[in-house]
C-alpha cells in the first residue's frame, strides 16, 4: 500500500500518463491564466467580432470581439476551482456521514442514510437547480449546490467500506486495548477506507466540472462577464452557423478535462482495488 | 489478595435466540493458565470476550480482581483494558495493514499514556520486540513484510505493552504452521513466568491445551461441563463428553496408540438456539439414562480439583 508503489503501478500504462499530463497542463493553465492568455479575456473589440481562427486569434473571437483562446484559458481556472471546491464539500461531508453511519449503525445509520437517500433520489441536475433557485445564481452557490448533490455518493461509498472494516479483527484488537471510538475511527477505520474514496474523488471531479458547465449553460452558475466554459458554450450556441469556433473550443476543453479525470479515476481504481492490483503485480512479474 | 483473579457467575451471552454462553460459572486463579476447550461453536471464544466485556453479557456477572466488570463505568473499563489483553487467532487479520508494527505494538502505550514522549515510547516498543524475539530494528515495517509466526509475535508484544495481569489467548496457535506452533507456545509460557501473567488459553485442541494449562475447563453448548487440573481432566475424565474428547487425542506411543479406543460421538451438536431439555449433552451421550432429559446437571466435585456436570456422579438440577 505504499504510495510509491501505487504511483509506479498507476503509471505503467500510457493512458494514465496521458490523463495525468493533461491534468497537470490544465492545473498550470488555471494558475497562470492571466499570464498565459494573449488578450484580456473580458475586453471587447466590436470591430473584430466573430473572426474565425487566425494567427492573431487562434481560437477566433466571439460576438463582442473577445478572444476565445484567452477566455478558454481563464475558464480553466473557473472550472477547476468550482469542481475542486464542490468535490471538497461533498468529500468532507460525505465521508463524515459515511463514517458515522457505518461505524455506529442502528439509528444513526438509519437517519443519516435515509437523508442521503432523499438527496440521492433527485436527478443530480434537478437537485442542483433547485438548490440554486433557493440560494440564487452565482459560482459560489454553484459550488455549494454541486457539493450537496455529490455528498450522498461519498456517504454511501464510505459507509459500505466502513461496514466491512468495522468487523476486522484489528479493530477488535484496538478496542480490547482500550481505544475509544474516535481513535478507532481516525486511526484504524479511515486509513483503511481511503482507496474507494480516492477513486470516487477523481470521477466526481469530472462530473462536478460537467455540472458547473451545465449550470452555467442555463445561466445559474458563473455570471458574465467571467469566462466559463459552460457559459461560452451557451453564448456560442446562437452563432453555431456563423462562428462554430465559439462553441467548439470551450466544448473541447470540457470534453478533454472530463475525460482526463475519468481515465485517471479508472486507472486509480484498477490500482487501488487489491484483487485487481494482485493480478497486475503478478502479470508484471512473469513478463 | 484473593487467589482468584477473574470470576464469572452465571454468565450468559445471548445473540438473539442463540445462547452462545448460557450460565457459566468459572474462576481463573492468579498466575495460572486455565485452558478452555470445546468444539467450534460451543461458546468458548464468546466466553473469553465476555470476561473482558468485549461483548456485552446478557446476564450474570464477571469480577476482575474484585471489580464488577459487568457494571464498570467508562473510566473503570478503561483501567481494566490496561490490565487485560487479548491475543487473537489470525495473525494476518489482527494487525492493521496501514500501521507499522511499532505503531501497533505502541498503541496500548498511546491509549493509556504510558512511557510518554517519542524516545521513551520507541525504546519501550524496542524492548517489547526484543522480549518476544523480534528484531527491534524492524519496527518501521508493515505487517505484510512478516511471516505468520512473526506477526503473532507482534500481536503478543502488543498484548504485553500495557503490562497486563490477565491475557485471553483466543486460539493463538490455531492458524500457525505446525513448525512455529511450538515456538509460540514456548514463548507464551516463558512470558508468563517472566511477567507473572494469568492466561485463559482458548483452544479446540485438547492436546495443545494439555501442554500449557494448569487447569482445563471443557465447554459444550454454552456451558462448562467439566473443570479440573489438566492431568485429572485428561487422565480421569469425569464427564462422558470429556471422555470422548480425550479418546480422540492420538497417543505418541505406537503400542498404546494401536489399542486406543475411540469414542465416536454420533449426531450433530444441537442448535444453541434450542438446546435439549435437562442435560445438554444427552442427545449424543453414550451413557444417557433416565434422569438426563428432566434434570439439568450442575458442576459437582468428582475428585480433588475436579468437577463435572453429569448425573453419573449423582443427580442434580439447576
Amino acid at each position: 500500500m505504499r504510495a510509491g508503489e501505487t504511483l509506479r503501478l498507476l503509471f505503467r500504462g500510457p493512458t494514465a500518463i496521458v490523463a495525468a499530463a493533461v491534468l497537470v497542463v490544465l492545473i498550470v493553465t488555471a494558475f497562470l491564466g492571466e499570464q498565459l492568455a494573449p488578450y484580456d479575456a473580458t475586453a471587447t473589440d466590436v470591430s473584430n467580432r466573430l473572426q474565425g481562427p487566425s494567427g492573431d486569434h487562434w481560437f477566433g473571437t466571439d460576438e463582442l470581439g473577445r478572444d476565445v483562446l484567452s477566455r478558454v484559458i481563464l475558464g480553466a481556472e473557473v472550472s477547476l476551482r468550482v469542481g475542486a471546491v464542490a468535490v471538497g464539500i461533498s468529500l468532507v461531508a460525505g465521508v463524515l456521514i459515511g463514517l458515522l453511519a457505518g461505524y455506529y449503525g442502528r439509528w444513526v445509520d438509519d437517519v443519516l442514510m435515509r437523508l442521503s437517500d432523499v438527496l440521492f433520489a433527485f436527478p443530480a441536475m434537478l437537485m442542483a437547480i433547485a438548490v440554486l433557485a433557493i440560494l440564487g445564481p452565482g459560482s459560489t452557490n454553484a459550488m455549494i449546490a454541486i457539493g450537496i448533490v455529490y455528498t450522498p455518493i461519498f456517504a454511501r461509498i464510505t459507509r459500505a467500506s466502513v461496514l466491512s472494516v468495522r468487523e476486522e479483527v484489528y479493530v477488535r484488537a484496538a478496542r480490547s486495548a482500550g481505544a475509544g471510538d474516535l481513535r478507532i475511527i481516525g486511526r484504524h477505520v479511515l486509513p483503511n477506507v481511503t482507496a474507494p474514496i480516492i477513486v470516487q474523488t477523481s470521477i466526481s471531479l469530472a462530473f462536478a466540472i460537467l455540472s458547473e458547465a451545465a449550470l452555467s449553460f442555463v445561466g445559474l452558475g458563473t455570471q458574465p462577464p467571467d469566462p466559463s466554459w459552460g457559459r461560452m458554450l451557451a453564448e456560442g450556441r446562437g452563432f453555431v452557423e456563423q462562428a462554430w469556433w465559439m462553441a467548439v473550443f470551450p466544448g473541447v476543453a470540457i470534453f478533454v478535462t472530463v475525460l482526463a479525470f475519468n481515465v485517471l479515476g479508472d486507472a486509480l481504481r484498477d490500482v487501488l482495488d487489491p484483487r485487481q492490483r494482485q493480478a497486475m503485480a503478478t502479470s508484471g512479474a512473469t513478463r | 489478595m484473593s487467589d482468584v483473579l477473574v470470576r464469572a457467575s452465571d454468565l450468559r451471552v445471548h445473540f438473539g435466540p442463540v445462547r452462545a454462553v448460557d450460565g457459566v460459572d468459572l474462576e481463573v486463579r492468579r498466575g495460572e493458565t486455565l485452558g478452555l476447550v470445546g468444539e467450534s461453536g460451543c461458546g468458548k471464544s464468546t466466553l473469553g470476550n465476555a470476561l473482558l466485556r468485549l461483548v456485552e453479557p446478557t446476564g450474570g456477572t464477571v469480577e476482575f480482581d474484585g471489580l464488577d466488570v459487568t457494571a464498570a463505568g467508562r473510566r473503570e473499563l478503561r483501567a481494566l483494558r490496561r490490565r487485560t489483553a487479548m491475543i487473537f487467532q489470525d495473525p494476518y487479520a489482527s494487525l492493521d495493514p496501514r500501521r507499522t508494527v511499532a505503531e501497533s505494538i505502541g498503541e496500548p502505550l498511546a491509549i493509556h499514556r504510558l512511557h510518554r514522549g517519542r524516545a521513551a515510547r520507541r525504546s519501550r516498543v524496542g524492548e517489547l520486540m526484543e522480549v518476544v524475539g523480534l528484531n527491534p530494528d524492524h519496527g518501521g515495517r508493515y505487517p505484510h513484510e512478516f511471516s505468520g509466526g512473526q506477526r503473532q509475535r507482534v500481536g503478543i508484544a502488543r498484548a504485553l505493552a500495557g503490562e497486563p495481569d490477565f491475557v485471553v489467548c483466543d486460539e493463538p496457535i490455531a492458524s500457525l504452521d505446525v513448525s512455529v506452533q511450538a515456538q509460540v507456545v514456548n514463548l507464551l509460557v516463558r512470558l508468563q513466568r517472566e511477567f507473572g501473567l494469568t492466561y485463559l488459553f482458548v483452544s479446540h485442541d485438547l492436546a495443545a491445551v494439555r501442554q500449557v494449562a494448569d487447569r482445563v475447563a471443557v465447554m459444550y453448548l454454552g456451558r462448562v461441563v467439566e473443570i479440573g487440573a489438566g492431568t485429572s481432566v485428561s487422565g480421569t475424565p469425569a464427564h462422558p463428553y470429556t471422555e470422548a474428547l480425550v479418546s480422540a487425542v492420538p497417543v505418541p506411543e505406537p503400542t498404546r496408540e494401536r489399542t486406543r479406543q475411540r469414542i465416536v460421538l454420533t449426531g450433530d451438536v444441537p442448535s444453541p438456539a434450542d438446546p435439549p431439555s435437562g442435560c445438554r449433552f444427552r442427545t449424543r451421550c453414550p451413557k444417557v439414562f433416565e434422569p438426563c432429559p428432566d434434570h439439568d446437571p450442575v458442576l459437582q466435585p468428582t475428585g480433588p480439583e475436579q468437577a463435572a456436570a453429569c448425573h453419573l456422579h449423582g443427580v442434580t438440577d439447576r
